[in-house]
């Protein structure tokens, strides 16, 4: 059974049409690579599947039920989170602090419900540990690498054993070796059975990490390929519209 | 598989931080040199003035830093939430006109009290909904309620100074002016709520995300923090601290005019500036806050008891201020 199933969905915007008819299958501890051209439809299939919009036509389905998500509050619950582009972090905030925003850990303190620090450090460092990353939890954001910044914001996703992680262009704009220090961290995501999405334009990348690759042109899903059975200039020609389109066996 | 020499330990990691020692941490810390720079005019005042180390000077110094130090610790939150309040001046005037029109009618102090700070924390709600919730900047809104509150106060006053507060005047006038173990009451107040708010913004949730929202609100919001009610009670939290502000202000003078608190914003901001609040967002303490209104007022009685002319006051606040925060830009750029 599929860990993530879409199945026909379609978005519209008035009369633009940014999705039609995507139905994709996601197994336990695979890591999907979504490919194509800005305008796509990439960043508006992540945002259906987190729960940011809500799809025109279609169905999602989690290991096999139905889910509609009304909010990202809804799909976290589900069991599916996000690695925004942006990473999502406060600068001015440490480690701990930016794995546990808006989920602080609190403990009572007489009649007070004060934020426990302590458990939060515990909990994030036990995680970066996982992650075999150096992160400490004490260390503001500012003084991160982009490395470590993709490690606090992949330890986010961590803390409710998530399902589904889907990743937005996580080695842009970071340097050659924080970006092995990345695939590694998305390996081991993998290796704990979690499933990813990876949005991402650097082909080196998609292809060192990734077991299939889907590519979007226009909103409509026109490849889903195994990726030992693709090759860096056939992906082009198919963000590109080169080639018209390419369907693996593998369903 | 223990031989890797970079292998930490769970517990060390957690220890670790890259500020190493505390002297180096304290170091860094504006708020620090700022307390230092404090002291040595304290220092340097006492040896070349007869005047300065009295009584009387350091009662009134203490006092009159209170006012600014309370206003502060409420501009340093909605600083460190990204945002900025310049109508606390008028929040000052409009809760004090507010206690003294209700005290002249012969209402009791509490409830006059309570009276002004409602007024001032109804300015914060409507500074905190229209700029969180439709959007404008918070220059703008406070910007426009520093107007509009200042002349609702004219309006309620009709421009009239007050000075009979009716069954209750000797409580007003013990609130503002008296003392506590030798201590000004402002000052008591002003420890209060610099208690109080430390403690929020170290050890609660709401403190948190404050400080999250000041660093990166999209983050703030993506992660599901409740960005809208949180900067509403900033700019309340804000409003809430000029009324009192207001009310310890007409006690202490014994009279109501309505100039109170005009430009009383720049004061305000300037100490939370120099104690260290980043106007971009997300950083600020109370500590900075209460020890730049200090270094303002300070400064002020120098220039006063060295016999340089009132006219330089502003020369020298406006010096500090540039200096404060160059010094910190120097730093990062190291």
């Amino acid at each position: 059974m599929a860990r993530l199933r879409l199945t026909g969905i379609s978005k519209h915007f008035g009369a633009i049409r940014a999705l039609s008819d995507v139905s994709l299958d996601l197994m336990a501890g695979e890591v999907l690579g979504l490919m194509g051209d800005n305008g796509a439809g990439k960043s508006t299939l992540v945002k259906i599947i987190a729960g940011n919009f809500a799809p025109s036509h279609g169905t999602i389905e989690l290991d096999g039920e139905r889910c509609a998500f009304h909010r990202p509050r809804d799909a976290q619950r589900a069991g599916i989170e996000v690695v925004y582009q942006d990473l999502a972090l406060c600068d001015n905030l440490t480690a701990a602090s930016n794995v546990f925003l808006g989920r602080e850990l609190t403990r009572s303190l007489g009649p007070l419900r004060i934020v426990d620090y302590a458990a939060m450090r515990t909990r994030a460092a036990a995680i970066f540990a996982t992650l075999k990353s150096e992160t400490r939890p004490r260390d503001l954001v500012r003084r991160m690498s982009g490395g470590q910044r993709q490690a606090v914001a992949i330890a986010r996703t961590l803390l409710a054993e998530p399902k589904v992680v889907l990743m937005d262009e996580p080695t842009a704009a970071i340097s050659v070796r924080q970006v092995a220090e990345v695939l590694d961290l998305i390996r081991r995501l993998r290796d704990r059975g979690i499933s990813i999405v990876l949005i991402s334009h650097r082909m080196p990348d998609v292809f060192a990490v990734c077991d299939r690759i889907a590519v979007l042109r226009r909103g409509a899903l026109v490849a889903d390929m195994r990726t030992p059975d693709t090759s860096p200039e056939q992906v082009t020609g198919l963000i590109t519209g080169a080639i018209e389109s390419s369907f693996g066996r593998a369903a | 598989m223990t031989g890797t020499p970079d292998s930490t330990s769970l517990e060390t990691a957690i220890a670790q931080s890259q500020h190493t020692s505390p002297l180096s941490r304290v170091m860094a810390l504006q708020v620090f040199w700022v307390f230092l720079a404090a002291v040595l005019a304290f220092i340097a005042l006492t040896l070349l003035t007869d005047t300065f180390a009295t009584e009387r000077n350091l009662f009134n110094v203490t006092r009159n830093f209170a006012f600014v130090a309370i206003m502060a610790i409420g501009m340093t939150t909605v600083i460190a939430s990204g945002g900025i309040d310049l109508s606390v001046g008028a929040s000052v005037v409009l809760s004090a006109v507010v206690i003294g029109v209700c005290m002249e009618s012969g209402l009791p102090f509490w409830l006059s009290a309570l009276a002004a700070l409602g007024a001032a924390l109804l300015v914060g709600l409507v500074n905190g909904l229209l700029i969180a919730f439709v959007g404008i900047p918070s220059f703008v809104v406070t910007l426009g309620m520093m107007s509009f509150a200042r002349s609702l106060a004219l309006v309620l006053s009709n421009n009239k100074m007050i000075y009979e507060f009716g069954p209750d005047h000797a409580v007003l006038l013990g609130l503002g002016g008296g003392r506590l173990f030798g201590i000004p009451n402002p000052v008591i107040v002003l420890l209060v709520i610099a208690a109080v708010t430390a403690v929020l913004y170290r050890w609660t949730r709401w403190g948190q995300h404050v400080f999250a929202i000041g660093g990166n609100e999209s983050a703030a919001v993506m992660t599901g923090i409740p960005v809208r009610p949180i900067k509403v009670s900033v700019y309340m939290f804000s409003a809430f601290t000029a009324g009192v502000a207001g009310i310890l202000m007409v006690g202490w003078l014994g009279s109501v005019t309505t100039n109170l608190g005009t430009s009383m914003e720049l004061a305000v901001i300037a100490a939370a500036v120099i104690g260290g609040a980043n106007l971009s967002g997300g950083e600020g303490t109370v500590a900075g806050a209460v020890i730049g209104a200090l270094l303002i007022e300070v400064i002020r009685n120098s220039l006063i008891l060295l016999g340089i002319s009132t006219f330089w006051q502003g020369a020298f606040i406006g010096f500090f201020i540039v200096l404060v925060v160059a010094f910190d830009r120097l730093k990062a750029l190291r």
